[in-house]
């Protein structure tokens, strides 16, 4: 990697204020930003370790919860309040990564981590979201786990988060702070979708920073929220696609939904859409069947991935299904499993 | 510019002068402190080689960035065995041939160390499958290495949470 | 190093061959203390950095030298201009194992990966970065990566000299009266080695002799090859190699980086350390090149196979010829009275392939196996009732009986422990909740080959022994299954056994490959300690003093530590018979190799059954259990080889299922040459996997009766798993690794 400089911020407006001058990086647990500088993907001349910042807390809110971006993934994940009410969010979690860079991984430098796309980690490929206006290198490659949704010719990347998939599907807010004050930002929305210059604008302007992410009272959907994820080795894989689906059912009729898919755009895919179609309907899988095919209405191929627009639609409603049967009282040995086990019958 | 680094390892405090503030903690450990037990199999905290105890938690040290670790209390392999008693899970990984050609193994171990002090996998050989994942053995000794653990979890005696609802 | 290994780091529980001792170097392993190449420090140990060609075929036009040669700590920036020459061509092949060696003597791009420059530094960091800032300008060519767009290249032979297209039979008679056939295509990726330890050496100069530490398979061989390259005497080359932190083949075959890292250290007159990273492996190395291999099968009414013909074309560098000899597989399993196998070249811009475990014989069994399923199926029988009626009692390709062959009793108690009677024939019948279930089986076959090798045993007068031999232990169990054999030549525990291993100063112990070296050196130790038992021997029954005299040579026999007459129950220690001799030792010698031509087809064998769950709606696929049951001769250490084939069953795990490098076809380059993008199994892949060894007993082997596990387990596997496949969904597997996608 790159020579730079290395200062420790302690406080929040430090952070902002070393951040605002360019060629600047936050550093948090390390778990990508390291690894892009050793790819030569990230080149940063400072290093800003935030990794102390006072933000490491998870507290109560009016219902909900609020998680300070420092937290790290792990802790996020068995803490009995999130297990209790955002099991979804603690399932995503425990299905990303691995046992130790989850302990290392804050939640902040999960919202910001880049996408695993091969192209944007191959230095010699162009890539506008590494390098604007080089073009992507991976249009018209090896496409197999690219984008079916929200793509453009400018970038067809996905972006590679389990948690920020149920964090949209929960309707997580992204609380940024930045030399202008603070501002909130939905998690649904907070990453940009390409347009044909490249990758859109980033959420965060030049000297911003995540401080929290909050989450909204989770209601009546606490018990009947899953995350699915398809992968291709049982574990310590990304997704080729995944659902987050949350259902709140009353006598028998869905009075609330929500789905979010993962692995098939440049951001968590919330369905609004489908959400909208299941209210009123009786959880069934028929019901989820017609939620799912319009959650991929407007999906195509962005090359060799046809593939995953039937991936997406059936974990979409395998996800629902799940969703309506009941979060178990323990998630189970392989969280976010296809093979988890007690949801085979 | 040099930077100076605090860190504890293994019980003992070092000083040390980073010229470079570059190196990870793996790079520290094994090319400046001469701690070579700790492995590097990817650098990118894809293989779990490195896995390395900071302040009680398992972690990559490949992905941490020394200086970032100032004050840390590091456990790395060679600070686990009590003279020339071998700590339980060292025992169990021989004891059940849970290593083959032995790079993987340190951070198989110390990845063991951290997942039973966790205390969420207990005795569910597949809760332990799946909190050893992120650590690669191409040799495939998986399943020596699950029975360890799982052995080695029954010796610590820690009370888990399989043990609560299955008793 | 010799004197670390000494301590007695295992649990006792037995004694010698035979026996489940845990690992002599356990404790070592467990403490972080066994020393890998990359591990070694030398005083003023600098740091070596390759720079990786980014396109796959043309030249180097630029290199940034000054950019590199700029930043704080490098010492010296190696590239063609200024690289001290070899003292052969790069190109030479002093012998079969030899592969072009890429040391920055012309600067032509031969494959995405290929080293082009190297950067030596004071730190790794420093090293890392200024080969970055090196940004190579290039003159690309056209290139080609992949099996469909690369050149023909038929050559007469394969992978080791072994010939590429073989016919028995007169297939066209054979075909025209067969009553029914199934033609087979299946291909597989490239794939790999992906050990633990990336490739790595450590070499300093101490006067004008050169020692090294990398990790190798072969360190007899590789002291010549490197002698030959840098135009000095093999006795000037000391290579340690005590622990290898996985081979699997890759390491083997020596590579150039190798010597550029020597010369460096000779040029700059101080040691250098070079570490491959993860992503550099892919090229340099080797790797089991991508197949499409089709297969026929012709039947009588009986479904008793008549004919069958195997087809492999595959991929090799555009300057070496290793060939994947897939085909092979088919030469020896079934009993195909007409049989037909061929081998098609391509060459393309690519790294040279090379041996990865069970190289040939894993790709190819995994074409079979789906194959003889298909051909069951098509015979309305059950697939094991097939293979059975298809069991060759004699080797169909050479004729010869086999020396021995406990398939059968494999079939057996690995079908019985699994649970296989009663399985329905048609697919998509079992279930397990919402999963679909399916069960698959496929037979594992591995030739027994032998190398050379040499070793010494000496007795000491205190009763204890030192044997030496330069064995390579990649997690095989080199230091603890050896010496339980040298235990057993010299007759005495193994805990007063000195096992002095893993250097080149010592007797050559030939290959650790092959699953041959445990056979061939074991001879050679088992040789050396009967050798010196034959002179204690010697000496105590022709001296009147000794309770052995007038017993004559065979009349004694060696246990324990002491000679026991034959004839009554009087015995001598061998501390005893020395000391009366006044000799401080006895040292024997012995070699292991296979003598004369052989009288009989030699092979391990096994059965494989795999159950699978996939889910219906995303095709996501577990293996849930996988049983093999295998006979390969005597088992010296029924602990590490139960490891060993689970370890091999775990690989055909990844490569049923998981493997698969893949190159930008644009680029030339990889996008998944990394341990997240190319997937090997994690321990949640492998919850059920369980080997069982089958008694046998083989006196034509060789004389310890010792076949080799270290591949056998991938064999049979793949094929196993691909029809558990077919059996839980009604697809049939035309690729390995199989994609979710394709199952739903």
């Amino acid at each position: 990697m790159n020579r730079f400089d290395y200062a420790r911020a302690d406080s929040i407006g430090a952070a902002i204020a070393a951040a605002g001058t360019p060629g600047g990086s936050f550093l948090a647990g390390g778990t990508n930003l390291l690894d892009l500088m050793k790819i030569g993907a990230a080149t940063p001349e400072r290093l800003i370790d935030i990794s102390r910042l006072p933000l490491d807390r998870i507290e109560d809110t009016d219902g909900g919860l609020r998680i300070g971006a420092m937290v790290r993934n792990a802790d996020i994940a068995r803490h009995p309040e999130v297990l209790a009410r955002y099991p979804a969010l603690a399932e995503a979690l425990l299905s990303g990564a691995s046992a130790q860079l989850r302990n290392a991984a804050t939640t902040g430098g999960n919202v910001m981590q880049a996408t695993r796309c091969s192209y944007f980690q191959d230095p010699l490929s162009p890539c506008n979201r590494r390098e604007p206006g080089s073009g992507c290198g991976a249009l018209g490659g090896r496409t197999r786990n690219h984008a079916v949704l929200g793509w453009d010719e400018g970038c067809i990347a996905v972006h590679p988060s389990d948690m920020c998939v149920a964090l949209a599907a929960y309707d997580a807010v992204v609380e940024i702070t930045g030399p202008e004050g603070s501002r909130d930002v939905p998690m649904a929305t907070f990453h940009p979708l390409p347009d044909a210059a490249g990758a859109g604008t980033p959420a965060l302007a030049e000297g911003e920073i995540v401080t929290h992410i909050r989450l909204p009272d989770p209601g009546g959907m606490a018990r009947n929220a899953r995350y699915l994820k398809l992968r291709e080795r049982t574990s310590f894989a990304f997704a080729l696609v995944s659902a987050a689906a949350a259902l709140e059912i009353r006598d028998g009729v869905i009075v609330s939904a929500r789905l979010a898919l993962g692995g098939v755009a440049a951001r968590p895919w919330r369905c609004h859409e489908a959400e909208a179609m299941l209210v009123g309907m009786v959880p069934t899988r028929g019901s989820f069947t017609v939620a799912a095919a319009e959650a991929l209405t407007g999906a195509t191929p962005s090359g060799d991935n046809a593939h995953k627009i039937e991936l997406a639609r059936r974990i979409a409603v395998r996800a629902l299904d799940l969703a309506a049967a009941g979060t178990p009282d323990r998630l189970p040995a392989l969280p976010a499993s296809a093979f988890a086990g007690e949801d085979n019958g | 510019m040099t930077s100076t680094l605090n860190i504890t390892i293994n019980g003992a405090p070092h000083e040390i002068a980073l010229d470079d503030p570059r190196a990870t903690l793996l790079d520290v450990l094994r090319e400046r402190l001469g701690l070579t037990g700790t492995k590097k199999g990817c650098d990118r905290g894809q293989c779990g080689a490195c896995t390395v105890l900071i302040d009680g938690r398992r972690m990559n040290a490949c992905l941490a960035l020394a200086l970032s670790h100032d004050w840390a209390e590091v456990t790395t392999i060679e600070g686990l065995a009590e003279g020339d008693t071998l700590h339980p899970v060292q025992q169990a990984f021989i004891a059940h041939d849970g290593f083959q050609c032995g790079y993987c193994t340190p951070g198989q171990i110390m990845s063991a160390v951290g997942l039973i002090a966790e205390g969420e996998a207990g005795l569910d050989p597949e809760r332990v499958r799946e909190g050893m994942s992120g650590n690669i053995c191409r040799c495939a000794a998986y399943a020596g290495i699950t029975d360890a653990v799982l052995e080695a979890t029954r010796a610590s005696g820690t009370r888990t949470e399989d043990e609560r609802t299955d008793a | 190093m010799d004197d670390m290994l000494n301590t007695q780091g295992h649990v006792r529980l037995g004694s010698s061959a035979g026996q489940p001792l845990t690992r002599r170097d356990g404790i070592l392993k467990v403490t972080g203390a066994a020393p890998y190449a990359a591990d070694a420090r030398p005083e003023g140990v600098l740091h070596a950095v390759t720079l990786a060609a980014g396109i796959a075929r043309g030249r180097v036009a630029r290199l940034n030298s000054a950019a590199a040669e700029a930043h704080p700590g490098v010492v010296k920036v190696y590239t063609p201009a200024n690289t001290p020459a070899l003292a052969v061509s790069p190109d030479e092949k002093i012998h079969p194992f030899v592969w072009r060696m890429e040391v920055l003597q012309d600067d032509r791009v031969r494959y995405a990966g290929q080293p082009i420059a190297m950067v030596v530094a004071e730190t790794l960091e420093a090293a890392t970065e200024a080969a970055r800032l090196l940004a190579p300008d290039y003159e690309a060519e056209p290139h080609r990566v992949t099996l469909d767009d690369a050149e023909p290249f038929d050559t007469e032979t394969t992978a080791f000299g072994r010939p590429a297209n073989m016919t028995k039979g007169d297939l066209a008679t054979a075909r025209a009266t067969s009553s029914r056939h199934v033609t087979t295509q299946v291909d597989t990726s490239a794939q790999y080695h992906n050990a633990m330890e990336p490739h790595a050496i450590t070499a300093q100069w101490v006067g004008d002799r050169l020692e090294i530490d990398t990790p190798n398979q072969a360190i007899g061989l590789s002291k010549q090859t490197f002698s030959a390259f840098l135009g000095i005497a093999p006795e000037q080359i000391l290579l340690r190699s005590p622990f290898i932190g996985g081979g699997f083949g890759s390491k083997a075959i020596l590579y150039g980086a190798q010597l550029l890292t020597i010369l460096a250290a000779r040029d700059l007159e101080r040691p250098v350390k070079l570490a491959l990273r993860r992503d550099q492996v892919y090229g340099p190395t080797g790797h089991r090149a991508p197949t499409r291999q089709t297969l026929r099968i012709d039947m009588d009414d009986m479904g008793r196979i008549t004919a069958l013909d195997h087809d492999t074309i595959t991929l090799t560098s555009s300057f070496d010829q290793f060939l994947e000899s897939a085909s092979n597989a088919s030469h020896s399993l079934y009993a195909a009275p007409v049989l037909r196998t061929t081998h098609h070249g391509r060459r393309a811009d690519v790294g040279t392939p090379g041996p990865m475990r069970a190289p040939g014989e894993a790709p190819g069994s995994a074409a079979l196996e789906i194959a003889m399923d298909e051909a069951a199926r098509a015979a309305g029988l059950d697939p094991l009732d097939f293979r059975l009626l298809n069991h060759a009692d004699t080797d169909p390709a050479s004729g010869m009986s086999f020396s021995s062959k406990a398939l059968r009793e494999c079939y057996a108690e690995a079908a019985g422990r699994f649970g296989w009677a009663g399985r329905p024939q048609e697919p998509r019948q079992m279930r397990e909740g919402r999963l679909l279930k399916g069960w698959g089986m496929g037979t594992a076959q591995f030739p027994c080959p032998m190398f050379q090798a040499a070793a010494h045993a000496t007795l000491r007068a205190d009763g204890s022994a030192v044997v030496e031999t330069s064995a390579a232990d990649m997690g095989q169990g080199a230091w603890t299954a050896l010496a339980q054999i040298a235990a057993d030549g010299l007759g005495i525990d193994i805990d007063k056994v000195e096992f002095r291993s893993g250097h080149s100063d010592l007797p050559d112990a030939g290959v650790a490959g092959g699953s041959g070296h445990t056979a061939t050196a074991g001879t050679a130790l088992f040789n050396a300690g009967s050798d010196a038992v034959r002179q204690l021997a010697d000496l105590a029954t022709q001296d009147p003093a000794s309770p052995l005299f007038g017993a004559g040579n065979a009349g004694v026999t060696a246990r324990s530590g002491r000679l026991w007459r034959n004839d009554d129950d009087r015995s001598e220690a061998y501390e005893d018979i020395l000391a009366r001799a006044g000799l401080e030792l006895i040292r024997g010698e012995g070699t292991g190799a296979r003598e004369g031509e052989p009288t009989h087809a030699m092979f391990s064998h096994g059965a494989v059954f795999a159950e699978v769950l996939v889910d219906p709606d995303l095709g996501q696929v577990r293996v849930s259990r996988l049983i093999g049951a295998f006979a390969a001769g005597r088992i010296i250490n029924p602990a590490l080889a139960r490891s060993q084939l689970l370890g091999g069953m775990i690989w055909g795990i990844g490569m049923a299922l998981q493997e698969e490098a893949l190159h930008d076809t644009r680029s030339g380059r990889f996008v998944n040459n990394d341990l997240a993008g190319y997937h090997v199994p994690v321990n949640a892949d492998a919850p059920m996997v369980e080997a069982i060894t089958v008694h046998e007993d083989d006196p034509f082997v060789n004389a310890l009766g010792i076949k080799g596990v270290g591949e056998i387990g991938v064999t049979g596997t793949v094929g196993a798993i691909g029809n558990a496949v077919w059996h839980a969904t009604g697809v049939r597997p035309g690729r390995f690794p199989i994609h979710p996608e394709t199952l739903i």
